[in-house]
């Protein structure tokens, strides 16, 4: 595969408007699946979740699951979307052997959700509105694994096999209207976007959101057209992208690449790209057309899904708070600098840090651990901060530590380390290694004694107001405690000393 | 013996509740009736005759050491083999699912296992229950008691055939377009679709989901009757499955009346065009209600002119999405093809041996009128006259309590006449398919032969969703006139079988 041209980014933009569109689909965690009782969880042993209807035997029958119903209406309401009265299901026909029934239950043509918007702040601070067409409700495939191939692709395999735990998982899709007018910033607002919206079903509690797994993934269209001119540009859908990371890279290279074609006076394909996190490009999937033909028609084994609107405000009234002024009521709080908590909402720290509030740190000191020690460790590791060993409660933990004195910064930045490296929680670690601060006044005064011994002029220096001259004194006394003593402590001593 | 197994229903219900005779007896005295006319006939694919006998005696130990027993209890039956069950194959009467026996019992086969109904085997059937004649069958077709040169009707010719030659006193039948009361009009016996939702389709291999109901066979009304009030009622596994009861058809049909009933005759089907013996046998049995206290309407029902033309869309369109999972990747025949087999190739193979030429005839024709292109044209508009029709039928209910119609054109034809011209096939079901489309119940009751043929002919009642008692109220007082005006039963006018 050549790699493609790109045009230079800044050049995309000087020539073409950008017109995003993102495809986004929640997994919910239901406890079975969205049309039968199977446990809804597809990490175990491959088809152990199975029955006739998700491996869709003959005669078996789809049943809706109530709980997915709810969450569902639960994140169109989040979303700001009116409810449909009657969401109807349809089955898209296609055959695919990971699709046990060789069509998708879907709500092709009645979205349950419909309508909505969500307000989406990117890191600049520029804020954008982003139109929500629909939410609906549709089942998961099964998973394939190829075998014997180069790629992993069906292509080339010797066979490939099926898991149905996947089949029949309930699914939420989100689909944004066309989105204009981000410019530069229409990657920054993919990602952002995608975040707000995994912010919103955490939040909710319907889906545990989970990039990493699966649990939110999203399919970017991007399309480009000179500035001026009305007719939207042909567009790409790029799939695969599972990290918001590579959303907003895989948008800026879609937009790069299309560039570089159009000007270049050739035309862009309409088709499904895969992203390669590795390679950082896209490559061509399957041509899609408008004409794809999955002969939709209602599913005739279930009956429309009719949402009380006893239910829908029941829902309603157990929304939690809207993710965006829980921020402006988190900034408030904490009291942060804008560019700080800015900082902490483009990092994804807002809920460690409020868990750890939670907990009993301060704010900056919370603040200053995650951003400035764990997700410093974790980008190292190429790691998210979710994935770091560490509890909230356990950073409160170490944060207090330092703030009582029991230890000083240097000390709890290896308890951080050890914590990491599962030695247990920062109590036993400070413990175990003996490494609390040596707090007990006379062991210091012995230790400055000894030291002001060796350098008998420094009390005079300091009656003389060069109070810096003490700094020998505390290094020396630093030095004998092993670094296991509170400076400030020390230098409160010396200067008592000489005042005496 | 030979007496035992012309017994209705209701009789040994009676006989068994006496101790004049056991179960087993019972049992035994059909499964020798198989051994000498099962061959001839051809109305099983499957025997289930030792575990018949197993319930049987189960049944007689219960009844032996006083404990209650279900009502039907102890009478013998037997199963169309489009429904799943777990001691027998469950073929729907194609090659692709040969020796597939499903990991679950339909609903409906739960409930006769609960009633304690000794199950005898599964019947034969055209391939998925697709024509009018069992000739689509692809284990050979069944035959018409009454004349083995002629069709037993379709497709539960099995199930009439086994009723009708005394192989079984009840069976289970399905009707999507008539494949209930088609077969019972043709074969002298009784057949019901109920209302759709009366009764679950859950282990229903469907053909048209929205068609497709599952009803009682029996040589009387009150047994059939008696087997709804088994099979019937309220399923949360089929989602279109009614909540409500529909009452007691026993009772019903034992209060058998029609004073004081207004009978609409649909102009469309009052017999203009049938066979003249058909005609003959209908104008009689209108007398016959009129005298018997009810007043004849007409009723006008434009749209059915469209009727067949609708079914004719709308049931393939469903039916090329049922069968989608006929794929041999999870169950059924497999049929690798030489070279390289890709899936596709190999789903392909399987499906090109597998399905015979009514099912990939049904299935062309249902995924063109999908298509994108001829949606709106076809599947859209049947859709549309299918509303025509419901609004027909509500109309000639405001009317009139039941509607009247013979229940087929003609009486049995003989093997090879219609089966290469389809059109004419699918005329036979041109009285019974509207009540699919409307989702309404409908009764074949045998009103005598036709003078030309000595074959039988059946009066189809219709009544509004729901009403299924109506249709056992009217057709059991009509059947008490006639075998008070015969002397006798319909089927004691049927020429003995070699051996009976
Ligand atoms: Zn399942």
């Amino acid at each position: 595969m050549a790699k493609a041209n790109l045009m230079d980014y800044d050049k995309a933009l000087e020539l073409y408007e950008v017109v995003i569109g993102l495809e986004v689909h929640i997994e919910l965690n239901t406890k079975t699946k969205m049309f039968c009782g199977c446990k809804n969880d597809f990490g175990d042993e491959p088809n152990t979740n199975v029955c006739p209807i998700c491996i869709g035997l003959p005669g078996s029958l789809p049943v809706v699951n109530r709980k997915a119903v709810e969450s569902s209406i639960s994140i169109g309401l989040a979303l700001g979307c009116s409810i449909a009265p009657t969401g109807g299901f349809s089955r898209k026909n296609y055959f695919y052997p990971d699709l046990a029934k060789n069509y998708q239950t879907s709500q092709f043509r009645d979205p349950i959700a419909f309508d909505g918007q969500l307000d989406v702040e990117v890191p600049s601070g520029n804020k954008f509105t982003v139109l929500i067409e629909r939410a609906h409700m549709e089942e998961d495939a099964g998973k394939l694994t190829h075998i014997g191939g180069a790629t992993g692709r069906i292509q080339g395999a010797e066979y490939s096999l099926v898991d149905y735990n996947r089949a029949g998982v309930p699914l939420v899709e989100i689909v944004t209207k066309p989105v204009f007018g981000a410019g530069a910033e229409a990657p920054e607002l993919a990602a952002a976007y995608v975040r707000s919206i995994r912010e919103i079903v955490k939040a909710l509690g319907v889906s545990d959101a989970r990039m990493e797994r699966g649990n939110v993934r999203c399919d970017a269209n991007v399309s480009i057209r000179p500035h001026g001119q009305d007719k939207l540009g042909t567009r790409t859908e790029t799939k695969n992208v599972n990290s918001l990371r590579s959303i907003e890279r895989a948008v800026r290279y879609e937009i790069q690449r299309q560039a570089a074609i159009l000007s270049a006076g050739g035309t862009i394909t309409q088709e499904t790209r895969h992203w390669h996190e590795d390679k950082g490009s896209t490559s061509s999937g399957r041509p899609k057309s408008d004409a794809d033909d999955y002969r939709y028609f209602p599913e005739p084994d279930l009956v429309p899904v009719e949402p009380s609107t006893e239910l829908i405000e029941k829902l309603r009234a157990l929304l939690p708070e809207n993710p965006a002024d829980r921020r402006k009521r988190l900034a408030a709080e904490w009291g942060f600098a804008e560019m700080e908590f800015r900082d902490v909402v483009n990092a994804g720290l807002m809920d460690f840090i409020e868990e750890a509030v939670a907990a009993g740190a301060k704010p900056q000191a919370a603040r200053k651990w995650y951003s400035g020690e764990i997700a410093r460790i974790a980008n190292s590791e190429d790691k998210d901060v979710s994935e770091m060993n560490i509890t909230p409660a356990q950073v409160a933990e170490i944060a207090t530590l330092v703030e009582s004195g029991k230890i000083n910064d240097r000390i709890a930045r290896e308890v951080l380390s050890a914590v990491l490296a599962g030695e247990g929680s920062p109590t036993e670690i400070v413990s175990s290694r003996n490494l609390e601060v040596v707090s007990d006044d006379g062991a210091l005064i012995a230790a400055i004694d000894e030291a002001l011994a060796k350098q008998p002029d420094v009390l005079e220096k300091i009656r003389e107001g060069k109070v810096q001259a003490a700094g020998a004194v505390i290094g020396a006394v630093m030095q004998a405690m092993k670094g296991q003593a509170d400076a400030a402590r020390v230098r409160e001593l010396v200067l008592e000393r000489a005042n005496q | 013996m030979s007496e035992l197994i012309r017994k209705n229903a209701s009789e040994l219900v009676e006989m068994l509740a006496k101790g004049e005779v056991s179960s087993v007896e019972i049992t035994q005295a059909h499964i020798d009736q198989i051994s000498k006319v099962g061959d001839a006939v051809h109305s099983f694919l499957h025997l289930t005759t030792e575990n018949a006998l197993a319930v049987a005696k189960e049944v007689d130990r219960r009844r032996a050491s006083g404990e209650s027993l279900p009502a039907l209890a102890g009478v013998p039956i037997a199963v169309k083999d489009n429904l799943t069950t777990t001691d027998a194959p469950t073929t729907a009467g194609s090659k692709i699912l040969e020796g597939w026996i499903a990991p679950y019992d339909a609903t409906v086969v739960t409930r006769l296992r609960q009633e304690m109904m000794p199950i005898l085997g599964k019947t034969n059937l055209d391939e998925f229950a697709m024509g009018s004649s069992t000739e689509f069958s692809a284990y050979g077709p069944s035959k018409n008691p009454w004349d083995l040169t002629r069709i037993p009707g379709g497709s539960g010719g099995g199930s009439s055939s086994v009723v009708s030659s005394f192989q079984s006193p009840l069976a289970i039948g399905s009707d999507t377009g008539g494949s209930i009361r088609f077969p019972g009009a043709v074969t002298g016996t009784v057949g019901i679709k109920p209302t759709y939702g009366a009764v679950s389709r859950y282990g229903l291999i469907a053909l048209a989901s929205s068609l497709d109901q599952i009803g009682p066979v029996a040589r009387s009304v009150l047994d059939a009757a008696l087997l709804q009030d088994v099979i019937g009622g309220y399923d949360p596994r089929d989602s279109t499955s009614l909540k409500d009861s529909l009452g007691s058809m026993v009772e019903a049909a034992k209060s058998g009346s029609l004073k004081g009933k207004k009978v609409g005759v649909i102009k469309q089907l009052s017999g203009a065009g049938f066979q003249q013996g058909v005609q003959n046998r209908f104008a009689e049995a209108l007398k016959l209600i009129t005298d018997a206290g009810a007043e004849i309407v007409e009723v006008d029902c434009p749209s059915f002119e469209y009727a067949i033309d609708a079914y004719y869309l709308i049931l393939p369109a469903e039916a090329s999405s049922n069968l989608a999972k006929f794929d041999s990747v999870r169950f059924g025949m497999r049929v690798t093809p030489e070279g390289n087999p890709t899936i596709e190739r190999v789903m392909a193979a399987t499906r090109e041996a597998g399905f015979g030429p009514e099912v990939k005839r049904r299935i062309i024709l249902g995924t063109y009128a999908l298509s994108a292109g001829s949606f709106d044209k076809f599947y859209g508009a049947a859709l549309k006259v299918r509303t025509l029709i419901q609004r027909d039928f509500d109309a000639a209910f405001a009317n009139a309590d039941v509607l009247v119609s013979p229940t087929a054109p003609t009486t049995a034809f003989k093997f090879g006449e219609k089966v290469a011209d389809p059109l004419a096939m699918y005329l036979n079901d041109i009285a019974t398919i509207p009540a699919n489309l409307a989702g309404i119940p409908g009764i074949s009751v045998p009103i005598g032969l036709a003078d030309e043929d000595q074959l039988p002919v059946g009066i189809q009642f219709l009544a509004p969703a729901h009403k299924d008692a109506a249709l056992y109220e009217v057709g059991a007082a009509l059947e008490g006139i006639l075998e008070g005006i015969w002397g006798k039963r319909m089927m004691d006018f049927a020429p003995k079988l070699e051996g009976n």
